[in-house]
């Protein structure tokens, strides 16, 4: 009875079909920032595929240009918004998508889910031991998981209710209403990185981080700024505290 | 040393409203010298408020108490808003800081015995405090609008469900509808905002208790009163003990800046990043870490224990399952309100007690255990384990703590503060 708990809770863990592998981004870690080529092939990749069926409904255009970002200089933020759909308006007619509109909302039959924030709602790990601790080092997974997810496709198709559903184990329950979307040489970089298939992946899934956590790189530089300056007043408390109390004991 | 106004605007004031007065004795109380660093809590917790107070008002300013605009409008902080997605880090991981804080204070009395004699109302109050900062956090859990707020809400609204006769129209009443819909979100918007104001009066009360009554010290024995004895056992709050608490609150927000800087999601849920949706239940709904013991609890007596089948035969099938677990939640935080009136020992500090020192400890034990299994699922084996330590908090509340002074040989108390200090 004892062992058969033991062995439970050992090998107790999230149902996900198959094991996300880490991936060392740039951005993980305290220290860590975006790489700006990765952010800008990321942002290619989305705009050539996935934007098809993908909205980022909660990333205002400008913010592309913004430190800690892909910062694409205006005109190239320009030649961007030409290609996004015009933005309805109240009296019917469209007007041409501006810099502080976010990109366009994906909805309807056979749409996808908005993407601003899956990086943050997907967790591919939670060591060790459930604890989720690595989180400081290598982050809780999120990325990682989208990019095992856009690789791991299998040709394996059935059809339930009129719906076919794609063949993907690292999908929670193997089977996804999205297909393979993602193919060898699918984009041509432009910085000529060979577009394989696991690249393509990683470049993705980096700029969705971005798009969940726009303000990584602030946030960590506040960190910083705020352990330095709260340590230096911890110190400089502590010092205090023994002086009061070492001149108390001469007394 | 009595407050003397020395300026001229000074002795004006003090004549019309002695507030500095009040200030000063505030600052100078008798502090017992023998205060430990399991003291500092308090401290920590006075800071947490007002932290989460004025994070809270700002992220007010920019939030939107709508189900179709709330989840937008937290983006909107995070993106949009100067210093918005630090603020809102900030109130976020500061809730946890704040239980963190409330979870050391309340074992550090249990272990000293800071809610005996004359003490009882100054914990009652702290326990006070303590379910009010659950509501809040409860109720600001929900404001974000995704999944977890979504059904966390209805998951916690259904235990009120639960109650024989009045629950589901108590239910209704919370809600504001027949499920988790706009009224419900619009009034836990106002209660998260309000019921902090109230924790301000409430830690005003608290603090007025124990400087009437003196700090409770780890060595159990009071300040003696005659003037030199007062000398040798206490010193004034400030600068002594106010410099130690700051210290130490200082050392905790380096640690807490670390977490909320670098790994801020950690102690939230990834679920919560999608926006609420009421026909799609999450695969595990999962409470915040710091209501994971009393989950547990609640989720500890299945229809399958020999005392719910018990209570479900003598009760004719009004105590079901499900009652029982809701009735044994609220029974855990029952008896730890009552604490003052279920430990018959005349001894106050634990550090006194042997016996009650190994039970304490696996007390501290057993409520970490609590937190861990909470999180599980509710199956082979986390279930035998749920119900064992729930058994333990009862046993120890209820049984343990009246009988404990029949059998144990405490050692002798010191005589004076100043003893206990050598």
């Amino acid at each position: 009875m004892i062992r058969a708990a033991l062995i439970a809770i050992l090998c107790a863990g999230p149902a996900l079909a198959q094991p996300v592998p880490d991936i060392a981004y740039s951005f993980e870690g305290p220290f860590g920032t975006y790489d700006t080529a990765q952010l800008r092939r990321g942002l290619q990749v989305y705009s050539e595929v996935c934007s098809a069926c993908h909205g980022l409904k909660y990333v205002p255009l400008r913010s592309l240009t913004e430190p800690g970002g892909p910062m694409l200089t205006a005109d190239r933020l320009r030649d961007l918004m030409d290609l996004l759909d015009p933005v309805p308006t109240a009296d019917g007619a469209d007007r041409p998508r501006q810099a502080t509109d976010p990109f366009p909302t994906r909805e309807g039959e056979g749409m996808g889910p908005d993407l601003s924030l899956m990086a943050k709602a997907r967790a591919g790990f939670h060591g060790p031991f459930g604890t989720g601790l690595t989180q400081l080092w290598r982050g809780q997974g999120g990325p990682e998981y989208i990019a095992a997810y856009l690789a791991a496709f299998t040709e394996d198709t059935k059809e339930e209710a009129g719906t076919v559903y794609y063949r993907n184990p690292v999908f929670p329950g193997g089977w996804t209403a999205m297909p393979q979307v993602l193919f060898e040489d699918m984009v041509a970089y432009e910085d000529g990185t060979p577009a394989t298939l696991p690249q393509m992946a990683e470049d993705v899934s980096a700029i969705l981080m971005w798009t969940a956590e726009p303000k990584l790189e602030a946030r960590k530089r506040a960190g910083f700024v705020a352990v330095g300056l709260l340590g230096l007043l911890t110190v400089l408390l502590f010092a205090l505290h023994r002086r009061l109390w070492a001149r108390l004991r001469q007394n | 040393m009595p407050y003397a106004p020395r300026t001229r605007f000074g002795k004006w004031l003090h004549r019309r409203l002695p507030v500095m007065a009040l200030i000063h004795d505030t600052l100078s109380i008798p502090t017992p010298r023998n205060l430990n660093w399991w003291w500092i809590w308090g401290m920590v917790l006075v800071f947490c408020l007002v932290m989460q107070i004025a994070t809270g008002v700002v992220l007010a300013m920019h939030y939107t108490p709508q189900i179709g605009l709330a989840f937008a409008s937290v983006e909107h902080i995070m993106r949009d808003v100067n210093g918005g997605a630090v603020l809102r880090y900030v109130h976020q991981n500061g809730a946890s800081l704040f239980f963190l804080a409330v979870y050391v204070h309340i074992f550090r009395s249990l272990y000293y015995g800071s809610f005996k004699a004359p003490r009882e109302l100054t914990w009652v109050i702290g326990m006070m405090l303590y379910l009010a900062m659950m509501a809040v956090a409860f109720t600001g859990y929900v404001l974000p609008w995704g999944q977890m707020s979504y059904w966390a809400a209805t998951v916690i609204t259904n235990i009120f469900g639960a109650i024989p006769g009045i629950g589901p129209a108590l239910q209704e009443w919370v809600l504001g509808g027949p499920s988790v819909g706009n009224a419900t979100l619009n009034r836990f918007f106002v209660l998260h905002f309000l019921i902090p104001f109230i924790m301000v009066a409430l830690v005003a009360l608290h603090v007025w208790g124990f400087h009437t009554t003196g700090n409770s010290n780890p060595a159990g024995v009071e300040p003696r009163r005659d003037p030199e004895g007062r000398r040798r056992d206490t010193l004034p709050f400030w600068p002594y003990f106010a410099i130690k608490d700051l210290a130490a609150l200082s050392l905790v927000l380096v640690i807490f800046a670390a977490v909320t800087a670098f790994m801020p999601g950690y102690l939230g849920h990834p679920d919560n990043y999608i926006e609420a949706n009421p026909l799609v239940t999450p695969e595990h709904i999962v409470p915040e870490w710091y209501f994971l013991p009393f989950y547990a609890i609640l989720r500890a007596f299945t229809a399958d224990v020999w005392v719910v089948i018990a209570a479900d035969r003598l009760t004719f099938g009004v105590i079901d399952a499900q009652r029982f677990g809701v009735l044994a939640m609220f029974g855990s935080l029952l008896v730890l309100i009552l604490v003052p009136w279920l430990d018959r020992s005349a001894v106050r500090s634990g550090a006194q007690r042997p016996l009650f020192r190994v039970g304490f400890w696996l007390l501290v034990l057993d409520f970490a255990v609590l937190t861990w299994v909470g999180a599980r699922p509710a199956a082979f084996p986390y279930d035998g384990i749920a119900l064992a330590a729930t058994g333990y908090w009862f046993l120890w509340f209820l049984v343990i703590l009246p009988l404990l002074p029949r059998f144990e040989k405490s050692r002798p108390a010191p005589d004076t503060i100043e003893e206990a200090g050598k």
